[in-house]
């Protein structure tokens, strides 16, 4: 599958199918840090990814001033 | 996973609540928090002229996009910060968000009315951007709060932002910015009131719901922002979240529920000292120039 990450952006592929948990445990991400959008919504932490998925994981914490 | 509320295919997981949501669910949900919080803590009153306090990331116009949903009479305050292209995308976010909604959005452009902008704010002073950036976030968002008649100025600080902050002052012990650490900070003189109505939401939440409702927001971080304190306190406690999901509420709301008050003395006795800026009339506990007037006095120099 496709995987798109950002700051920076740069595209991985991964292969499928595997959990969305098993693929950020992969990358060694935090759940509570990012999103995984397929298409235009978001998928569950155990939601099964195909090998042909393109999916977004997309960081939420932000931390300028405000 | 199913939604916790109507048994459907749920969308997102919000391991806090141990429950998911599907769409349509998961925005009611965002709304109820917001409307709770407000309605907790007293943040507004029916008639109320709300200014929020928007930088096109997903937190305000979150924000933004719920109060008008909930019929609150809120205008947009958008600050031009002077960073670079990172500027200029979230500054064209702000303005598409409030063309889409008929709402208004007031902008103040830092850089061609005080004749400098962030970064070089922050070397001519030696503070870090972020310091620099919130101390003139501060002090236009009041300003411009009175000078148009608002009653309020709302905030996007989530959860995860409180929780940092919290984080970071009692590392430090900052007893008087612990006093002032609340959700809703009245009117005063020279002060318009301030509430951060997401403070029930963390910010995984504040972005899924400008997923989930087609909200176009800035994703990339802000440049100056990028490695500093308050973003390694945040991975700090998303490490302890993920052990023990529900710490950064608990850690929180038990600071508002039984120890916020313990320091509200300290903060009291520095708002008896408050006198007004000789350059602008704000109030400040400088004597002389309060400290936007200095920063821009260091800036012009």
């Amino acid at each position: 599958m496709k995987v798109l990450l950002r700051n920076p952006r740069r595209e991985l592929e991964m292969p499928g199918p595997m959990r969305v948990h098993a693929l950020l445990d992969r990358l060694q991400l935090n759940r509570e840090s990012v999103l995984v959008i397929r298409g235009d919504t978001l998928v569950t932490g155990d939601a099964a990814l195909a090998d042909h998925d393109e999916v977004e994981i997309r960081p939420v914490i932000s931390g300028g001033a405000r | 996973m199913k939604c916790r509320s109507c048994r459907e295919p749920a969308v997102i997981d919000i391991r806090r609540h141990n429950a998911g949501f599907c769409r349509d669910c998961f925005l009611r949900h965002c709304r109820e928090q917001v409307k709770r919080a407000v309605e907790d803590w007293s943040m507004l009153v029916p008639g109320d002229r709300v200014l929020v306090a928007v930088s096109g990331g997903k937190d305000s116009l979150a924000l933004w996009d719920v109060l008008l949903d909930l019929g609150v009479d809120a205008d947009g305050l958008y600050l031009g910060l002077g960073i670079g292209e990172y500027s200029d995308d979230s500054g064209a976010m702000a303005r598409a968000y409030a063309a889409t909604r008929r709402a208004t959005l007031i902008e103040v452009d830092i850089p061609s009315e005080y004749g400098f902008d962030i970064p070089g704010a922050a070397a001519a002073t030696r503070r870090v951007p972020c310091s620099a950036c919130g101390l003139s976030k501060r002090h236009l968002f009041n300003q411009a709060a009175l000078d148009g008649g608002y009653d309020v100025v709302a905030t996007g600080h989530n959860l995860d932002d409180e929780a940092a902050v919290l984080f970071g002052n009692v590392l430090r012990w900052n007893t008087d910015y612990l006093g002032r650490q609340l959700p809703v900070l009245p009117a005063a003189q020279g002060f318009a009131r301030k509430v951060k109505p997401l403070i029930r939401l963390g910010e995984r939440e504040t972005a899924a719901y400008c997923v989930l409702t087609g909200i176009d927001y800035i994703v990339e971080e802000c440049p100056n922002a990028v490695g500093n304190k308050h973003l390694g306190y945040k991975a700090a406690l998303n490490d302890i979240e993920a052990q023990s999901p529900g710490s950064k509420a608990a850690f929180y709301f038990g600071f508002l529920d039984r120890a916020s008050s313990k320091f509200a003395e300290e903060t009291a006795a520095g708002r008896d000292r408050l006198v007004a800026c000789e350059g602008c009339g704000a109030p400040t506990t400088n004597a002389g120039l309060c400290a936007f007037c200095a920063l821009v006095a260091k800036v012009a120099r």
